[in-house]
């Protein structure tokens, strides 16, 4: 008797052992996993150009500067004598005779081809001050250095024999180095190796880190709390009024990103509109003007404004496609309005609110533009130290490892969310 | 099919020809960028044919490295601060510019010898001497004015709102002079630690009521709008803002930090030889007091300094506002280039982190 077949299951065999087969006597299990392979493979190929564009635009540059993070070359690269000793030797040998003999010929050869002040900038990373002592040795060594190169060299400069400075340069003799990370979390390694936090008045990347968090965690909950009444009107009107308000969400879209937050700025200076207003209300006087830009408060302003339209549309998408009759349901079974929104209707918003939480979450985190424009000294994020170092000091190796570190916290809060949220919970609409 | 093809190229190969003569200048903005506009490009197009395409920057020797490194350098003659050139041409991002090609003066005086000192180098040649002063709303203050770089940092006497260059820069020797250090001992502080500690503890007296600019229109819009009563800035831009605009700014002399500006070129430009050309007419004599008529920046070349004439478009002489005159070299402190070149770095790091504090 032929046992019917379960549409559901994995996979069928007969009662009596022998393997289902197709009607040319190959192997069901077979069949079926050829057929899905070439299902899979034809869905691979139209995906193939895609994959292919986001590798190359996106993810080949970034790796390269991510590289950049870990590897700084400018020391190592040109003066090849003297790290070849740092590489044979242990840490905190004394420099003897022929490491200052590898050092001078190295800093003839560098002053001649002009790589000379990219070294000095390299050892002036880890160690300040110390570029002149390269660009001006390097130029006195270019017309000749006689042996004992020691003595010579502590006559030009009596620095070339501080043990700092040997540190530093044997920091630098390997292209690879984690001493960019390090600064990015206020660390360094002193003489003997190890990892000690920089001065007190040096330290600032773990606290812009912070501050950029938890800006980015308020900005999130203003968002939501400013965009879920409005994104709520819009899904509960007909459709024609919720269209004509949806123009005035989305216009602010479409104008420039800079005409906005300047806009603030004429809004929110002590001498701008809602301070006047204040004043001439009697409010405040005009000595107590109040202090709303240029300082931490300009930039939560601001970017909330600048990211409320990103939570207002998840938001709104989901609550469309929530049936009012489910409220109205609580509500006849005794209800009152409170507990059916808190227990029938904001439930089933949270796929909305996970994705507008994350864009916002993410998109806020990464911003440079407003808080470098309204922020003044305290509303600085992490990104404002980011694009300094990749347009300011040309430290792009300090970018990116300030980068790095700033991917790879946003990655952990995203698994984080991942855990207890759910991915798959997302709905954009 | 054929006619078309033909007709393509051969319309390909003109605008080839025509992208041959061409100069592009990497500049300022603003009121400065415009004074090259109008003394130097526009004078030189008419003269030469060669079309000058002007680019702004906040500043230029930012994009200098970014563009030599990624192998695409896209200005030919960028106008950048004496210490960024040096330091730009130590790490091998310029090219060499052969002083013979400097035009000579009209008594035959070698260019090189009419330059002020370190107006030419290897890789830099100076097309003005540009200053940083203390600048003051004159209707704000009706009684008392400010006359030093002290009164700056002083709140009670003269109260609102500061702004200052967001860098290290310029701030801290300003700083120490306002905390009593004479300009020629300023730098021998500095360079110890704890003439920078000083510096900065000078700074931290007013840092609340600071407003940090980038761009040099920033400070003169600032005084305009009434946010700050006082600023430290670039004179130029705030002198343009008084002729043009007709604002109440004062201008206060004592204390001013004066530095040389020029041109580079970016190692790998384009058009090496139209820039030199450039770079020839627009450091000629005649041509520098013109663009000090346009904006006040002292001529680097003492035959230039008589040939300033008039204020562009007015009958008033430009002498009396160009840092370089001797009636505002009073107290006046020339930046230290060895000092900025070593300490650049370091100075802003620490400012940065100061700041974000």
């Amino acid at each position: 008797m032929a046992v019917p077949l379960d549409p559901h299951a994995a996979t069928v065999t007969e009662a009596s052992g022998v393997p289902l087969t197709t009607a040319d006597g190959q192997p069901l299990k077979k069949a079926l996993a050829r057929a899905s392979r070439k299902a899979r493979w034809r869905a691979f190929l139209l995906v193939a150009p895609l994959l292919a564009f986001v590798v190359v635009t996106f993810v080949i540059p970034i790796g390269q500067m991510l590289h950049r993070s870990a590897h700084n070359d400018g020391f190592s690269a040109h003066m090849p004598q003297i790290s070849a000793w740092f590489a044979e030797t242990g840490a905190g040998t004394e420099p003897d005779e022929s490491a200052f003999a590898a050092l001078a010929a190295d800093l003839q050869a560098s002053a001649e081809e002009r790589t000379i002040g990219i070294v000095g900038t390299r050892i002036n990373y880890e160690l300040s001050g110390t570029r002149s002592l390269f660009t001006s040795t390097g130029r006195k060594v270019r017309s000749g250095i006689e042996p004992p190169y020691r003595e010579a060299l502590l006559a030009i400069n009596k620095d070339w024999g501080n043990p700092d400075l040997w540190t530093a340069m044997r920091n630098a003799s390997t292209p690879y180095t984690d001493s960019f990370y390090l600064a990015s979390l206020d660390r360094k390694r002193d003489a003997a190796g190890d990892i000690v936090q920089v001065s007190e008045n040096r330290r600032v990347y773990v606290m812009l880190f912070l501050r950029t968090l938890w800006l980015s965690a308020l900005i999130t909950a203003l968002t939501f709390l400013l965009g879920f009444p409005i994104a709520h009107l819009l899904a509960v009107l007909p459709m024609r009024k919720s269209n004509l308000l949806m123009i005035l969400v989305l216009l602010p879209f479409w104008t420039s990103l800079l005409v906005r937050t300047t806009s603030w700025m004429v809004l929110l200076q002590q001498q701008g509109v809602v301070n006047d207003l204040l004043v001439w209300m009697g409010v405040i006087d005009n000595a107590g003007r109040l202090q709303m830009i240029y300082n931490r408060l300009g930039t939560v302003i601001a970017m909330t404004h600048i990211l409320l339209p990103f939570m207002i549309l998840p938001l709104y998408s989901v609550m469309r496609t929530i049936n009012p009759s489910y409220v109205r349901a609580a509500r006849s079974l005794g209800a009152t309005s409170w507990t059916a929104f808190r227990r029938i209707y904001f439930p089933q918003t949270l796929p909305g609110l996970g994705a507008g939480a994350l864009l916002v979450f993410i998109l806020a985190v990464g911003y440079y533009i407003t808080p470098a424009l309204v922020g003044g000294s305290s509303g600085q994020l992490i990104s404002n130290m980011i694009a300094e170092h990749m347009t300011g000091t040309l430290n792009w190796s300090m970018a990116a490892a300030l980068a790095a570190i700033l991917l790879g916290g946003v990655l952990i809060l995203y698994w984080v969310y991942d855990r207890l949220v759910g991915i798959d919970n997302l709905k954009l609409g | 099919m054929k006619k078309t093809l033909i007709l393509t190229t051969a319309l390909c190969g003109m605008a080839f020809a025509a992208a041959a003569e061409e100069v592009n200048l990497l500049s300022w903005g603003g009121a400065y960028g415009n004074s090259h506009v109008e003394a130097y490009a526009k004078p030189f197009t008419a003269e030469t044919g060669i079309a000058v395409n002007v680019a702004d920057a906040d500043n230029p020797a930012t994009p200098i490295k970014a563009m030599v490194e990624a192998g695409n350098v896209t200005s030919d003659v960028a106008s950048v601060e004496y210490a960024d050139a040096v330091r730009l041409c130590d790490e091998g991002l310029l090219e060499d510019i052969d002083a013979s090609i400097l035009t000579a003066t009209d008594d035959g005086m070698a260019a090189t010898e009419d330059f002020i000192e370190g107006g030419v180098t290897d890789c830099f040649v100076a097309t003005d001497v540009y200053s940083m002063v203390e600048v003051y709303d004159d209707s704000k203050f009706p009684d008392a004015k400010p006359t030093g770089p002290a009164d700056f940092f002083d709140l009670e006497k003269f109260p609102g709102k500061r702004t200052m260059r967001k860098g290290a820069k310029f701030n801290l020797e300003f700083a120490l002079m306002a905390d009593g250090v004479p300009a020629a001992e300023v730098y021998d502080v500095l360079a110890t630690p704890e003439g920078v500690d000083r510096a900065f503890a000078k700074l931290d007296s007013i840092k609340n009521d600071v407003i940090w600019w980038e761009a040099g229109a920033q400070p003169p819009q600032l005084l305009a709008d009434g946010e700050v009563t006082m600023a430290y800035a670039f004179n130029g831009r705030i002198f343009d803002a008084v002729m043009k605009d007709g604002k109440p700014f004062k201008i206060v002399w004592d204390g001013q930090i004066y530095e040389m500006e020029g041109w580079v070129i970016p190692k790998g430009a384009p058009n090496m030889e139209e820039a030199l050309k450039f770079i020839a007419f627009s450091t000629a004599p005649a041509n520098q007091a013109r663009a000090a008529e346009f904006i006040s920046y002292g001529p680097p070349r003492k035959s230039a300094a008589a040939l300033v004439g008039n204020i562009e478009g007015t009958e008033e002489p430009m002498g009396p506002h160009l840092p370089t005159t001797e009636a505002n070299m009073g107290n006046a402190l020339g930046s230290n280039l060895d000092f900025w070149v070593d300490h650049d770095s370091e100075l802003n790091e620490r400012f940065n982190a100061w700041l974000a504090g």
